[in-house]
C-alpha cells in the first residue's frame, strides 16, 4: 500500500471516532466478535447440559437468562450461538459480494449481450421472495450450516450485482476512464483501479446491511429447521424452540431475539457511518464543517 | 522538423452505427502533424474534429466503423491488433480532455494518477514513478509539487487540475499530445495560462500537438497549421497565417467574423444562421450550403467540391472563388 492510501484510511478512522453512533456500533460488533470467538469459554455451563430438575426456570443469579424446556442454560446457548450467526453473516455475504461484484462489474463495463444475459439471470433470482429462494436452495442441497450459508449467499448476489452495475454504468462514462483507456491501461486494470474504487462506497453500505439481513435470514432458516441442526445452538432455532412457551417462559424468545436485534443494529450503524466517511469528497465536507463549527 | 510525420491520416472515414441508422461522422479526412508542430482542428460540435482523432488513435466507440490509413511514427495503426495499438497509443500519445473536473479519478491521489502511465509503459518502479510524478507536476507549474502529490483532485482548482491532466498526458514523454478542447471549461485568464503552458512545453519537449477547438482565437497564437472541419470533412486547411489572412471558404470567413470583437463595443455579435447538420442527415453536395451566405455555384447542392489549392499548403473545399490580391485563382 502506498502512503497516500494509508493516509485515507487513517483519516476515515479518525472521522469515525467522532461519530457516537459509529463508536457504539463498533463497540457492539467488537463485543460480538469477542463472544463469537470465546463463546464456549465464556459460557457458564455447557450448551447441551440437560438438567430436567431445572426446566423452564426464569432468569436468576445462577441462570441470568433462565433455562429452557430441557433445563439448558439460555445464556450459554445465546453466547455460543453468536459464532454461528457471525460466521453465517460473513461467509454468506462474502459469497454474495465476490459473485455479485464480479458479475455487476462485467455486466456494467462490457454492456451488450453479456450485460443482458447476466442481469436477466439476476432478475430471475431477484423475482423470488428471499426466504422462498433460500428454502428452495436448502431443499435441493439438504439442510445444514454450510448449505444455509451458500443459499443466503446466492440469494443476496443479485443485490450486489445490481448495486455494482449501476455504479459502474455511471463511472465508466466518466472522462477519467476514457483517459485511462487513452494511456493504454488494460480493461482489468481500469476496472480494478478506476471503476471499482469509485463504486466502493455503496458496496460498503450494502455489505453492512446485507450482513444484518443475512443474519436475519439464517435465523429464519434455522427457525424453519433448515439451518443449524439441533442440538447445536442458533438464535433462530432458539426462537423456534421457545415459540411453544411464549406465555409461560418469555425468556426463551426475548434473549436470542435481543441478540439478533443488537447484531443487526450494530451492523447498520457501522455501515451508515462508513458510507459517510469513506468518500473523500464527503470527508472533506465533514472536515470543513467541523473546522467552521 | 523531421520528415516523417508523427501522426499521418489518409482518407479516414468514421461511420457510427446508431439506432436511427448509420451516421457518417467523418468522411475522408487527410491530415498530418510533425514533431514540434501544432495542428489546430477547428469546427463546431459534431463537425467530426474529435471523432477523427479518437478514431485515428483507436478510441472511437465500439459501434464505429473506421476506414482509412493511419500512421503513428511510421507504423500503420489500422491493421494492428488491439493490444499493440493500445501499447502504441499509451506510449506515444498523450491526451488532454475537455473538462478537468471529470478527467481525474476522484478517489486516487494526483500522484498515483500521474505515475500510472509511467509505471504501465516505462516499467518504472513505484518509487521511480513517484519521483517522476513530482518532476512532471513541477514541469506543468504546480507549486510545491512534492507536497501536493498526495492531494486528491478535489483539492485543486480547475486550472490546476488541467495542469495535472497535462502532467498525466506527458508522463511517457509522448511524441504527440492531443488536446481536446482543453480550455473550454476554464475561465479566460486560466485559458491563456494553459495555452501558454502547452506552447512552452512543446518548445521544450518538441512534442507534436493536435489542438481540437471551436475557438479560433485560442489557436491563432499557437498553431502552425489549421484545419477547419464541417460536416465530417475538412473545408479549409493551411498555415494558420494564410488561413487567417485569406479565409477562402465561406464557413471559415463566417467563423472569423463571428469572433467577438471588443473594439466593436456593444454591437451585436455576428452569428452563422442555422445549426450544424446532423451526421445522420447530411445535405447532399457541400454540407455547408443550407447555411452558406454565398452559394456561388449551381453544383453546391449536388456535388461535393474537391479540395483545391489556394496557395502553398493552403487548400479549400468550395466552388466559390474569392478575388484574391495575388489573383492566382479564378
Amino acid at each position: 500500500m502506498s502512503g497516500s492510501e494509508e493516509k485515507t484510511s487513517r483519516r476515515a478512522l479518525s472521522a469515525l471516532r467522532h461519530d457516537p453512533l459509529a463508536v457504539t456500533g463498533s463497540l457492539v460488533l467488537l463485543l460480538l466478535v469477542v463472544v463469537g470467538v470465546g463463546g464456549a469459554w465464556l459460557a457458564p455451563s455447557g450448551v447441551n447440559e440437560v438438567d430436567v430438575d431445572r426446566m423452564l426456570q426464569p432468569p436468576s443469579w445462577s441462570h441470568p437468562f433462565g433455562t429452557d424446556e430441557l433445563g439448558r442454560d439460555v445464556l450459554s446457548r445465546v453466547l455460543v450461538a453468536t459464532r454461528v450467526s457471525l460466521q453465517v453473516g460473513v461467509v454468506s455475504v462474502g459469497i454474495a459480494l465476490v459473485a455479485g461484484v464480479t458479475l455487476g462489474l462485467l455486466a456494467g463495463y462490457y454492456r451488450g449481450w453479456l450485460d443482458n444475459l447476466l442481469m436477466r439471470c439476476m432478475d430471475v433470482l431477484f423475482a423470488f421472495p428471499v426466504l422462498l429462494l433460500a428454502v428452495a436452495i436448502v431443499a435441493v442441497l439438504g439442510p445444514g450450516l454450510l448449505t444455509a450459508m451458500i443459499a443466503i449467499g446466492v440469494v443476496y448476489t443479485p443485490i450486489f450485482a445490481r448495486v455494482t452495475r449501476s455504479g459502474v454504468l455511471s463511472v465508466r462514462e466518466q472522462v477519467f476512464v476514457r483517459a485511462a483507456v487513452s494511456i493504454g491501461a488494460s480493461d482489468l486494470r481500469i476496472m480494478r483501479r478506476h471503476v471499482l474504487p469509485n463504486v466502493a462506497a455503496p458496496l460498503i453500505v450494502q455489505t453492512s446491511l446485507s450482513l444484518a439481513f443475512a443474519i436475519l435470514s439464517e435465523a429464519a432458516l434455522s427457525f424453519l429447521g433448515l439451518g443449524v441442526q439441533p442440538p447445536a445452538p442458533a438464535w433462530g432455532r432458539m426462537l423456534y424452540d421457545g415459540r411453544g412457551f411464549v406465555t409461560e417462559a418469555w425468556w426463551l424468545g426475548v434473549f436470542p431475539g435481543t441478540a439478533i436485534f443488537l447484531t443487526v443494529l450494530a451492523f447498520n450503524l457501522v455501515g451508515d457511518a462508513l458510507r459517510d466517511v469513506l468518500d473523500p469528497r464527503q470527508l472533506t465536507i465533514g472536515e470543513a464543517r467541523r473546522n467552521a463549527g | 522538423m523531421s520528415d516523417c510525420p508523427v501522426l499521418d491520416i489518409k482518407g479516414l472515414t468514421v461511420t457510427l452505427g446508431t439506432r436511427r441508422g448509420p451516421a457518417r461522422a467523418v468522411a475522408g479526412v487527410d491530415w498530418s502533424v510533425r514533431a514540434g508542430q501544432t495542428l489546430a482542428l477547428v469546427g463546431e460540435s459534431g463537425s467530426g474534429k474529435s471523432m477523427s482523432v479518437l478514431a485515428a488513435t483507436g478510441l472511437a466507440p465500439r459501434s464505429a466503423r473506421v476506414t482509412g490509413r493511419v500512421h503513428l511514427l511510421g507504423t500503420e495503426l489500422t491493421g494492428l491488433p488491439e493490444d499493440r495499438r493500445r501499447r502504441m497509443r499509451g506510449r506515444h500519445v498523450g491526451f488532454v480532455f475537455q473538462d478537468p473536473t471529470t478527467s481525474l479519478n476522484p478517489v486516487l491521489t494526483v500522484g498515483r494518477q500521474v505515475s500510472e502511465a509511467a509505471e504501465e509503459h516505462l516499467g518504472m518502479t513505484r518509487r521511480a514513478a513517484r519521483a517522476r510524478a513530482v518532476e512532471l507536476l513541477d514541469l506543468v507549474g504546480i507549486p510545491s509539487a512534492a507536497r501536493r502529490i498526495d492531494s486528491y483532485p478535489h483539492q485543486f482548482s480547475g486550472g490546476m487540475r488541467q495542469r495535472v491532466v497535462i502532467a498525466m498526458a506527458l508522463a511517457c514523454e509522448p511524441d504527440l499530445l492531443i488536446a481536446d478542447e482543453p480550455t473550454t471549461a476554464l475561465d479566460v485568464t486560466t485559458q491563456a495560462q494553459i495555452v501558454e503552458l502547452v506552447a512552452d512545453l512543446q518548445r521544450r519537449l518538441g512534442t507534436a500537438v493536435v489542438w481540437i477547438t471551436h475557438d479560433l482565437g485560442v489557436v491563432a497564437g499557437t498553431a502552425d497549421e489549421v484545419a477547419v472541419m464541417y460536416g465530417g470533412r475538412i473545408v479549409e486547411q493551411g498555415p494558420v497565417d494564410a488561413v487567417f489572412a485569406h479565409p477562402s471558404h465561406p464557413y471559415t470567413s463566417a467563423l472569423l467574423a463571428a469572433r467577438p470583437d471588443p473594439a466593436a463595443g456593444g454591437a451585436d455579435l455576428i452569428t452563422i444562421r442555422g445549426a450544424p447538420p446532423s451526421p445522420l442527415d447530411l445535405p447532399a453536395g457541400c454540407a455547408f450550403w443550407p447555411r452558406c451566405p454565398v452559394r456561388a455555384d449551381a453544383r453546391c447542392e449536388h456535388e461535393v467540391p474537391p479540395l483545391v489549392p489556394v496557395s502553398a499548403g493552403h487548400h479549400v473545399r468550395t466552388f466559390y472563388r474569392h478575388q484574391r490580391p495575388t489573383g492566382e485563382d479564378g
